[in-house]
């Protein structure tokens, strides 16, 4: 069985993006309506598609999907949900405060926090309520909430008189004021969501080891909560039993060996898989091939398009290596290939005669373990996130737990496992690293998010008025804002895939970027099976449908654009990354 | 009964955690704000992020927002601002508030005779 069996009434699809959250959400509800059942999909992804996808323009309201009778479908964006939200806020005080006080409140309105509570709330209104979705069996979420949010609202704290009181602490949930009102709904909303008979969480993975990874992350953090009603669905897989094709052979070798390896308690879980569907996943009919692959027509054998395509890295890395030192970032979402791209950059520059310094957040780092005094001129470091939050926990609960009282410590611990903290954290990890690339090159593979560098802006201004007495803030870091900003010192790569999410993603990051004053030098698409040189007809017929998302790129976004192959040879040494840059 | 009225720049968190940097300033003074309750004061803090009406309603406060961003926080007492772009110590908060201490407080504050407003660049606060 292809799609995954469904015996409850609510149902939430999670997973990093790009994995399939929205095109399975779809196929599984397309599959209950034309059992019979009356089904809501529901999108709280401010990145969704499913208009695309169900080929129907929706809104906040229930829409029916014509030609699919019993489905309808919903679209709520967050971010204009807490957009909307800022605005109510905001948009009274225009013309009455200064601009400067404009400014700083629309800029704590853009925080990860606040859209993430404010999709929150939009779930509990559909979730906690049932008589708002009375007309439906089924009910599909294609995003869940975070485990974040909800250890933040199962926190007695959370609620206790202090959200409004002067010890403060409850950060996140800081943004929405009048939460209180809403308690009931959330706590609803929480016990609906571990309820076995209510609820099915399905955690969709690519069959990739990364991506594997984070789903057991999101199935621990989930059972901890209790929510223990949890099914996987590998979406995706390539399988062939023999080819003579290398890219075809390698692709189902990796994802062979990476569902063997598997952590263990993710393999303890039921499991559906989805096959490879190389023409992506938009209109009905492709929906049903999710349900029913074996209908799908053999693929056409005319091979793979041949259009103009951007170059290879090659001539970036020319062009950096000509100035001899300064930072180059590669950013995107996680399982697009940072650690790969920013690995055989470190090592191109390095053979070009520069001193490099490789550092990498790549929890399994063999990519640059393999290269660590391989090569002359190259070192790596490596920031451990995990180690860097310790650190960072530890110190804050040093410096501040001691004056607060139980309560206040509760939430101030939980603000700390909020996924500002880690960026926070990893951030200073970043700016030491990036101090130390006065004199030769520094290449990284994480950045901040535009966010947390206009947090710094703020900042800056803030400690170089006031706080000089403290002395806290490092030369590293003050430093840091104009560096980046500077395009003769930083390089800034946007790593994406020809697909539709990750180009979507990866557009967001490019506008989070330009409001914080720094301009992309470059995108990279990476893993295009177009210029693989696979005569795989499966995978000949994913090249083609890869074309308009590398145009849209090379066209409309990047201004220089550089693209590097699906390789048959996994990346990894000396050699295996030499194959990046052609 | 003496009134304190806080105006905070517009922050993710009063404790700071969201900050470049920890803040030991921020938390401090959180606690310092609580014990100044416990002597009797009433407290009023309020973040520019989440309450801007009460930044609004204020016009000695718009005055020196609009003089810089960078002059909050401001801290009020009874109506007069007694100190910008900065989070007075405990001792700073004793001295303007005229708080009366037990002898087993005593001995953590020096408290100087001159009282009321001084200028923040000053150095005095």
């Amino acid at each position: 069985m292809a799609l995954p069996q469904i015996e409850t009434r609510y149902l939430f699809f999670t997973g990093k993006g790009g994995v399939g959250k929205t095109s399975l959400s779809c196929a599984t509800g397309l599959a209950l309506a034309e059992a019979g059942k009356r089904v809501l999909i529901v999108s709280t992804d401010p990145a969704s598609n499913l208009d695309e996808v169900l080929g129907v323009p929706l809104g906040r309201a229930p829409t029916a999907v014509p030609d699919a009778p019993g489905l309808c479908a919903l679209n709520i964006d967050p971010e204009a949900a807490a957009h909307a939200y800022r605005e109510r806020m905001v948009a009274p005080y225009r013309g009455i405060l200064p601009a400067a006080a404009i400014q700083s409140m629309e800029e704590q309105f853009s925080g990860a926090c606040t859209v993430e509570i404010a999709a929150f709330d939009e779930f509990s209104k559909l979730l906690g309520d049932p008589t708002a979705t009375a007309d439906f069996d089924h009910v599909i979420f294609d995003t869940a909430p975070t485990g974040h949010t909800l250890r933040l609202l199962t926190l007695p704290s959370a609620w206790g008189e202090f959200i409004s009181s002067s010890t403060g602490g409850a950060s996140c949930l800081g943004p929405l004021a009048g939460l209180e009102k809403q308690k009931s709904l959330y706590a609803a909303t929480v016990a609906r969501l571990s309820s076995p008979a209510e609820t099915t969480v399905i955690l969709v993975s690519r069959p990739e080891a990364a991506s594997l990874r984070e789903a057991e992350r999101t199935r621990g953090e989930l059972a901890e909560l209790g929510i223990h009603n949890q099914i996987l669905a590998v979406n995706g897989l390539f399988a062939v039993a023999q080819s003579e094709d290398a890219i075809a052979t390698a692709m189902s070798r990796r994802a062979a060996e990476a569902l063997a390896q598997m952590p263990v308690a993710l393999a303890g879980l039921s499991r559906c898989t989805i096959p490879f569907l190389p023409k992506g996943t938009v209109g009905l009919d492709a929906l049903r091939l999710m349900a029913h692959p074996e209908t799908a027509a053999p693929p056409p054998s005319e091979g793979m398009p041949s259009i103009p395509l951007p170059p290879g890295l090659a001539g970036l890395v020319d062009e950096m290596a000509c100035t001899g030192h300064g930072v180059v970032m590669t950013m995107g979402k996680g399982g697009v290939g940072k650690t790969v791209v920013a690995a055989a950059i470190a090592v191109a520059l390095a053979e070009r005669g520069g001193k490099v310094v490789l550092s990498t957040t790549d929890p399994a780092a063999h990519v640059a373990a393999t290269l660590d005094g391989a090569i002359p001129g190259l070192s790596v470091t490596r920031i451990d996130p995990r180690r860097e939050v310790a650190d960072y926990t530890a110190e804050v609960l040093a410096k501040a737990g001691k004056s607060l009282d139980s309560g206040a410590l509760a939430m101030l611990e939980e603000d700390l496992r909020s996924p500002c903290t880690e960026e926070i954290a990893v951030f200073r990890a970043f700016a030491r690293t990036v101090d130390e690339g006065k004199d030769g090159f520094v290449v990284l593979d994480t950045a901040p998010t535009g966010h947390t560098i206009l947090l710094l802006d703020a900042a800056e201004a803030y400690h170089r008025e006031v706080m000089r007495t403290q002395g806290d803030m490092p030369e590293s870091v003050r430093q840091l804002l104009p560096r980046l900003r500077d395009p003769a010192y930083t390089h800034v790569l946007i790593v994406t895939l020809p697909e539709a999410t990750p180009v979507h993603e990866a557009e967001r990051l490019q506008g989070d970027l330009a409001r914080a004053g720094i301009k992309p030098y470059a995108w990279v698409i990476n893993q295009a099976l177009l210029a693989s040189g696979t005569t795989d007809p499966l995978l000949s017929q994913r090249g083609r449908y890869e074309v308009p998302f590398i145009r849209r790129v090379d066209d409309e976004l990047a201004g220089r654009c550089a693209l590097i192959p699906w390789l048959a040879e996994a990346p990894v040494g000396k050699a295996g990354l030499a194959q990046l840059i052609r | 009964m003496k009134k304190l009225e806080v105006f905070d720049p517009a922050m993710c968190c009063s404790t700071g955690v969201c900050g470049v940097d920890v803040d030991p300033v921020l938390a401090q003074f959180a606690a310092d704000l609580k014990w100044v309750e416990a002597h009797g004061v009433s407290v009023s803090r309020y973040n520019l992020g989440q309450e801007p009406q009460a930044f609004a309603a204020n016009p000695s406060v718009v005055k020196e927002m609009e003089a810089g961003i960078d002059r909050l926080p401001v801290v009020v007492v009874d109506g007069h601002i007694v100190s910008t772009g900065m989070y007075p110590t405990r001792e700073q908060l004793v001295q303007k508030l005229g708080i009366a201490l037990t002898t087993e407080e005593k001995p953590r504050v020096r408290i100087s005779a001159a009282g009321g407003c001084c200028d923040p660049k000053s150095g005095c606060c």
